[in-house]
C-alpha cells in the first residue's frame, strides 16, 4: 500500500476517520473472558439463524423430491429426497438464463458506467479548481434528497422518448451515473493530501496523469464500494424493470421470478428453484467481494 | 494546477453532470408538468388543470396507502434504530470467524428484495413453517392469514423490512462505532461501569449522529416501501386494495391501458412530501439535539 496516499490517514482535509493507531496500546482491555466468548458466540449463532434461516429453508423446500411432503407439522430441513428436478423444471418452463443473461447484462452496463463517471467527476470536483465547481457540487448534493420513486414516472417518460422504452439499455441508462456514487467518489479523493499533487505539479504531471497514476490507485477502496454497490443495486432492482419492460422475454431475474410466482403459485418447490437461481449468484459475488467491501467500510465509504 | 486547459476538468465533470440533469434534475421538473395533464404511458395527454389533484383528495386507495405508510414507518423506527446497533456492538469485537458472521448478517441486504418476499410468502403461507410450527406447538388451532388479512399483510410485510434493514444499519452504525473512542470505554470499565452502562453511557451517545441519521433513512425508506409489499400481496394490494403503499399506487398507474401518467405523476408529488417531511423533522431534532 502506497502510505502517503492512504486514505485511511487523511494529512490535510479532516475528515471523520479514526486516527491511526487508536487501537492499539489498550493492554489487557481488548482480551475477552471466556464466558463472555461463549455468550457473545451464543448471540452470534442466534442471529445467524434468524438471518441465514430462511434462505437454508428456501434452498431446501427447492431439493425436495416431488414426492416428499413439504407441508408436514415437523418440518425438516434435510430432504429425503433430494433432487435437481425443480431447477429442471423452472428452466424449462420459463426463460431463465435469458433472465439471467438480462440482469447481467443490466448490471454491468450500470457498474462500468457508475466506475467510470463518478470517478472522473469526483476526482474533477475534489482535486481539479474551476469556475462552477462549487456549484455543480451543490447539484449532485441537492438530489440525494429527493427519493428515486418521486421521479421514476417522469424518468420512465423520458427513456420513452428515447424510443428506449422496453429496451434493456433502458433499464441500464438512467443508473449508469449515480449522484451518490459521484458524491462517494468525491470524498474518496478529497482525501488525499494536498501537498502529492503539488509534487507531482512541479513535476510536470497533468490532470489526466494524476487521476491515474495518483488517484485512482489510491481510491480502490471506494471504487471497489461503488461497484459492489451498484452490481447488486442494479441485480436486484424490482419497480424500474417492472415500468420499463413489457416483453416477457426482455424481463430480467427479479420481474421474471414475480412472474413465475404468479404462474405456478401452488408449486413452493418449483419458486423456490426460481429464488435460488436468483439468490445464488449476488450471493458469491458478495462473498468474494466482502474483503474490499469491509475495507471500504472501514475506510469511511458508508457513512450514510 | 498551471498545467490544466481549462476545459480539462469540465470534461471530467460532463458525462456525470449529464446524467444529473437529464436523469435527475429535468425528471423532478417534470414531474411536476406532468401531474397537470392526462398523460398515457403510450404517450399524448393534455392539460388539465387541477383535476388530478381534485381526484387524490378523494381516492380512498391513497387514504389507505398514507395510513399504511405511517404504520411502516412508526413500527420499523423503533426496532432498526436499536437492533442494528445491538448487532453492530456483538460484531464489533474481532473474535475468530467474526468476518464469516458480519457477511451472513448482511446477506439479506444484498439479496433482492423480490428474493426474499417470495421466501417469507413460502414461510407465512397457511401451509408454511410459520402456522405449521405454531400449530405444532398448539398456539393457534387454525391457520393465520399472514397473507390475506389486512392488517396481518401489513406486519407481515414490516417485519419483512426490518428483517431484511438489519445487516444494513449493522453496517453503518459499525462504521460509526470506530469512532467511537476506546479511552472513554476504558475509563468507564475503570471507574466500574459494566457493558450495559458502558453501553448506554459511551456507546449511544457516541453514535448519537449516526443514530438520527439512520432514523431519518428508515423513515424515508419506509414511506418508498414497493417491493415487500407487493410481492406479498401477490400485486395485488391485498383485500380490497387496503394494503398498497403509496409507490405501488404510482406503478399500478403507471401501465395498461387503464394507465394514467398525469395522475402517478401527482401521487410522486404526494410522495415527495410526505417524504421531505420527517428529513425536515430529525434534521431539526438533530441540531436541536446539538445544540442542547
Amino acid at each position: 500500500m502506497t502510505t502517503v496516499t492512504d486514505p485511511a490517514r487523511p494529512v490535510v482535509k479532516e475528515t471523520s476517520g479514526p486516527p491511526a493507531g487508536r487501537r492499539r496500546g489498550s493492554f489487557g482491555f481488548n482480551t475477552v473472558s471466556p464466558r463472555e466468548k461463549v455468550v457473545r458466540y451464543l448471540l452470534l449463532v442466534f442471529v445467524l439463524l434468524i438471518t441465514i434461516g430462511p434462505f437454508l429453508w428456501q434452498l431446501s423446500t427447492s431439493l425436495k423430491g416431488s414426492g416428499e411432503d413439504i407441508y408436514t407439522r415437523i418440518p425438516k430441513l434435510l430432504p429425503a429426497q433430494p433432487t435437481f428436478d425443480h431447477y429442471k423444471a423452472v428452466t424449462d418452463t420459463i426463460p431463465v438464463w435469458d433472465y439471467a443473461r438480462n440482469s447481467l447484462v443490466v448490471a454491468v452496463l450500470v457498474v462500468g458506467g457508475n466506475v467510470l463517471g463518478a470517478s472522473l467527476a469526483g476526482f474533477a470536483l475534489s482535486r481539479l479548481q474551476f469556475r462552477g465547481r462549487k456549484l455543480v457540487l451543490g447539484l449532485f448534493l441537492a438530489t440525494l434528497v429527493l427519493p428515486g420513486e418521486v421521479t421514476i414516472i417522469s424518468q420512465y417518460v423520458t427513456v420513452r422518448e428515447f424510443g428506449l422504452a422496453n429496451t434493456l439499455f433502458g433499464v441500464a441508462l438512467p443508473g449508469m451515473i449515480g449522484a451518490l456514487n459521484v458524491l462517494l467518489m468525491y470524498n474518496a479523493f478529497r482525501s488525499l493530501p494536498i501537498e502529492v499533487d503539488q509534487a507531482a505539479i512541479v513535476d510536470g504531471a497533468n490532470a489526466w496523469q494524476r487521476l491515474v497514476y495518483i488517484g485512482l490507485p489510491s481510491v480502490r477502496g471506494t471504487i471497489s464500494v461503488v461497484a459492489i454497490f451498484a452490481f447488486i443495486g442494479a441485480w436486484d432492482d424490482f419497480l424500474w424493470p417492472l415500468i420499463v419492460l413489457t416483453d416477457p422475454d426482455k424481463y430480467t431475474l427479479t420481474v421474471g421470478l414475480q412472474y413465475l410466482s404468479g404462474t405456478f403459485s401452488n408449486n413452493p418447490r418449483l419458486i423456490a428453484a426460481g429464488t435460488m437461481i436468483a439468490f445464488i449468484p449476488i450471493v458469491i459475488v458478495f462473498a468474494t467481494l466482502q474483503r474490499f467491501f469491509f475495507k471500504g467500510v472501514e475506510e469511511g465509504a458508508v457513512k450514510g | 494546477m498551471r498545467y490544466n486547459r481549462w476545459f480539462t476538468p469540465w470534461v471530467l465533470v460532463i458525462p456525470a453532470l449529464t446524467w444529473l440533469l437529464v436523469f435527475n434534475l429535468w425528471p423532478s421538473i417534470n414531474t411536476v408538468i406532468l401531474s397537470f395533464t392526462n398523460a398515457r404511458p403510450i404517450g399524448g395527454g393534455t392539460f388539465v388543470g387541477l383535476k388530478n389533484f381534485e381526484t387524490l383528495l378523494h381516492d380512498e386507495q391513497l387514504r389507505w396507502a398514507l395510513l399504511n405508510s405511517v404504520i411502516y414507518m412508526v413500527v420499523c423506527l423503533p426496532f432498526l434504530t436499536v437492533f442494528p446497533l445491538l448487532l453492530a456492538v456483538l460484531v464489533e469485537k474481532k473474535l475468530p470467524g467474526i468476518t464469516f458472521f458480519r457477511t451472513a448478517f448482511y446477506t439479506p441486504v444484498v439479496a433482492s428484495a423480490v428474493v426474499v418476499a417470495l421466501i417469507w410468502q413460502w414461510i407465512l403461507d397457511d401451509r408454511g413453517l410459520v402456522n405449521g410450527l405454531a400449530e405444532k406447538l398448539g398456539v393457534i388451532s387454525g391457520p393465520l392469514p399472514f397473507l390475506s388479512d389486512q392488517w396481518l399483510l401489513l406486519l407481515s410485510a414490516i417485519s419483512l423490512t426490518i428483517w431484511k434493514g438489519l445487516g444494513y444499519y449493522m453496517i453503518i452504525y459499525l462504521a460509526a462505532l470506530g469512532n467511537v473512542g476506546r479511552e472513554l470505554h476504558e475509563a468507564a470499565a475503570v471507574d466500574g461501569a459494566g457493558p450495559v452502562r458502558r453501553f448506554f453511557y459511551v456507546t449511544v451517545p457516541g453514535v448519537r449522529g449516526t443514530m438520527i441519521l439512520i432514523s431519518i433513512l428508515i423513515s424515508v425508506s419506509a414511506l418508498r416501501v414497493f417491493s415487500e409489499l407487493f410481492i406479498l400481496s401477490g400485486g395485488k394490494g391485498g383485500p380490497g386494495g387496503r394494503d398498497n403503499s403509496v409507490v405501488m399506487l404510482i406503478q399500478q398507474y403507471s401501465q395498461g391501458f387503464e394507465g394514467n401518467l398525469g395522475y402517478a405523476s401527482a401521487l410522486s408529488i404526494v410522495l415527495f412530501f410526505v417524504t421531505v417531511v420527517p428529513m425536515l423533522v430529525l434534521a431539526r431534532l438533530n441540531r436541536r439535539g446539538a445544540e442542547a
